[in-house]
């Protein structure tokens, strides 16, 4: 047990928050679910890479600093700290980018992390088609063969598609091999959205952004280098994918801890009593409890110790706790709650925590049948 | 480099107290503590593997082990629901001058409480700044009987403590707060080991009930408490044994965490057993009376709340 930063990780957490107070907006942006809010994203994610803070985990090649996890979660740190825009091109960074580079061939790497790190690639997700939700393996959308052409001919629908109207490029589930049933005969395929036969249309999630998108694909082609990992392997290569959505890389402790500082700014300006005091202590308490288990677990992991569903048990709680940070928050606010404004807007994103990346139904029944050893029925 | 996680020689110490505690802290042991008997045999077993001077220091015969070691040891002895004060004899050693091989066996008398658990088997009562002949008038009978407690006669003072060793009594104080919350965890995990066999076990409507989601989804969450409390344990360990200025708030922090979802755990596994469980028969409830008293003895976590949030507010930073 030692949770002394080294010098280097010192360095490196000082040189990043020098760099975010310099260069962090001052009026936040506007949502980044939004057509215009979207677009000053993207001067953010482009001023990011071009300070090689976009991607530090990866490679310097692509744009990275070769930064350690422990690097990473002082960066998120001090990213959330500093109140830095949301990170719009998350999909491809963190769900997309871990697969690549676990799967991908040399030549795909190449073509595609340095420019998903420059934000001139946006990514979006196609698992969820309108019948195959948390039954991901029940999904329809078709890969045909085409060898005259070398490649394939996707069809089919994916909706609830975060940020796809936004976005330039889909990664997704297509079943490969009709006569295949449940998770077999799957193929992940990278697609342009702009390839003929695409086509996205954006609606609004609850909060009212036009934060999601149904996409349509009507016999589209895609030739073989748009496979990753492998035809008919595409249920291995996405369950990669998941590891990474549910546990640290989509939701670094640093979040967390930095909407408590903020909650707790909000309580001394407001008149609290002792039931809001002991709330807030549980707030406290349950984002460092967050931290310390994700110490733990990467801790674990790298030393090879890592357990069965583990990243499920860490899914149900921050999102769970994101709802109960900002209930406490709204229940400070009391009548001024119903605003649009950051705490209302955040408790509606939070809404979704336990529904995308698995419902936490789902990751119930994987905390009781991995972790737990219950039978599955 | 940063590492989160128990050092080799707590583990290693925590396996070798699990082979001991699984011959001499059977469920048997445990019913005869609830018929007053003191387990002279696991006392002297404890002694020789040094678990009562786990903390104390090497000279007196302790085994100078740090904070780490002492929450993998309790949270083992949770496991086995070993009856006694053991968390109290472990914490206030380090301050004392007394046998450290099983023989001295310390019961804490709480500010302001008139009623003192363990006293009819503790050698000696620690009371302020004191330490008392635990010499109990008559039993007071809790619900789990193994902690039943006394109402202290006027006892002759044994020794008055020294000015110069009050830190020692804060930091014994803190030590045993924190060991209750290892200790409350133990006997979680032993709940849910319990109850995932039976449920595993168990045929309703044709198949194991553990395979229904309404059996699986509350014992999940129950889970994810518990295993959520246990890194602000080590934390907490930690911080003692660095000598952390934020230490009392990383105690505070695990017990409130380890006592809510500790009592989580047994309300959830009392619930799957279904009218198994609701029985004095059947072992689980030796586990959930303990866990019971221990998730309101050292600090409620309402009190553990109100004591983090007087810190919190004052400063923004942790």
């Amino acid at each position: 047990m030692d949770l002394t930063e080294t010098a280097a990780e010192a360095a490196f957490r000082a040189e990043a928050r020098a760099w975010l107070t310099a260069n962090v907006p001052a009026v936040p942006l506007p949502s980044g679910d939004t057509r215009e809010g979207f677009a000053m994203h993207l001067e953010w994610e482009r001023l990011l890479f071009e300070a090689r803070w976009a991607v530090v985990s990866w490679p310097a090649a692509y744009g990275g600093r070769d930064a350690s996890v422990w690097e990473w979660l002082a960066f998120e740190e001090e990213y959330y700290r500093a109140g830095a825009p949301q990170r719009v091109t998350q999909n491809g960074i963190f769900l997309l980018a871990p697969t690549l580079f676990a799967f991908g061939t040399q030549e795909q790497q190449d073509a595609l992390l340095p420019r998903m790190a420059a934000a001139q690639d946006l990514w979006c997700q196609g698992w969820s088609e309108p019948g195959a939700g948390s039954d991901l393996a029940s999904l329809t959308s078709r890969a045909d063969r085409d060898e005259t052409a070398g490649g394939w001919r996707l069809s089919g629908q994916k909706t609830w598609t975060t940020r796809g109207a936004f976005c330039t490029h889909l990664f997704g589930l297509f079943r490969s091999d009709p006569a295949s049933e449940r998770h077999h005969g799957l193929t992940y395929f990278l697609v342009p959205l702009d390839a003929p036969g695409v086509t996205v249309r954006g609606f609004p999630r609850l909060d009212g952004d036009e934060g999601f998108a149904e996409v349509w694909f009507d016999d589209v082609f895609v030739p073989d280098s748009a496979v990753l990992g492998g035809v008919d392997a595409g249920w291995q290569v996405a369950m990669a994918t998941t590891g990474s959505e549910r546990g640290l890389t989509l939701r670094s402790p640093g979040r967390y801890t930095a909407t408590v500082d903020r909650l707790l700014a909000l309580a001394r300006d407001h008149e609290v009593d002792a039931a809001i005091e002991q709330r807030l202590a549980q707030a406290w308490m349950d984002a460092e409890a967050y931290r310390l288990f994700t110490l733990r677990q990467v801790s674990a992991e790298q030393a090879g110790r890592g357990r069965p569903g583990e990243s499920s048990l860490n899914k149900l709680f921050w999102s769970e706790l994101d709802i109960r940070l900002h209930e406490l928050a709204l229940d400070i606010l009391g009548p001024a709650a119903e605003l649009e404004g950051p705490w209302s807007k955040g408790f509606q994103f939070s809404l979704s925590g336990p529904i995308y990346a698995g419902t936490n139904e789902v990751q119930r029944n994987i905390v009781a049948e991995r972790l737990l050893g219950l039978p599955r029925r | 480099m940063t590492h989160f996680g128990l050092p080799d020689d707590a583990l290693a110490l925590r396996d070798g107290l699990r082979e001991v505690l699984t011959t001499a802290c059977s469920t048997a042991v445990v019913r005869a503590a609830w018929d007053g008997d003191p387990c002279e045999p696991l006392w002297k077993s404890l002694g020789s593997f040094g678990l009562p001077g786990l903390l104390a220091a090497e000279a007196v015969g302790g085994l100078g082990l740090d904070e780490l070691s002492f929450v993998a040891a309790l949270e083992e002895a949770g496991w086995h629901g070993v009856p006694g004060p053991l968390v109290e004899t472990m914490s206030y050693l380090p301050a004392l001058d007394l046998p450290v091989d099983g023989s001295a066996r310390l019961a804490v008398q709480r500010p302001a409480a008139v009623n003192v658990a363990y006293a009819q088997v503790a050698t000696h009562v620690i009371r302020p700044y004191e330490v008392v002949a635990a010499r109990g008038a008559g039993v007071v009978q809790t619900v789990d009987r193994s902690r039943a407690m006394g109402a202290l006669a006027p006892a002759p003072t044994m020794t008055i403590v020294a000015k110069e060793r009050y830190d020692d009594f804060a930091r014994a104080s803190l030590r045993a707060t924190l060991g209750t919350a290892a200790f409350l965890l133990g006997l979680a995990r032993r709940q849910v080991d319990l109850t995932v066999a039976y449920v595993k076990e168990r045929q309703q409507f044709g198949v194991a009930v553990g395979s229904f989601q309404a059996v699986k989804h509350p014992l999940a969450d129950a889970v994810v408490g518990t295993e959520f409390a246990w890194p602000a344990v080590m934390r907490a360990a930690y911080s003692l044994a660095t000598g952390d200025p934020a230490g009392s708030l990383h105690v505070s922090m695990a017990k409130a965490l380890a006592s809510d979802a500790s009592y989580r755990v047994s309300r959830v596994c009392l619930q799957a057993h279904g009218a198994m469980g609701y029985t004095v028969e059947y072992d689980l409830h030796l586990f959930a009376k303990r866990t019971w008293a221990l998730a309101n003895e050292w600090g409620t976590a309402r009190e553990h709340r109100a004591a983090i949030a007087r810190t919190i507010l004052e400063r923004n930073e942790r």
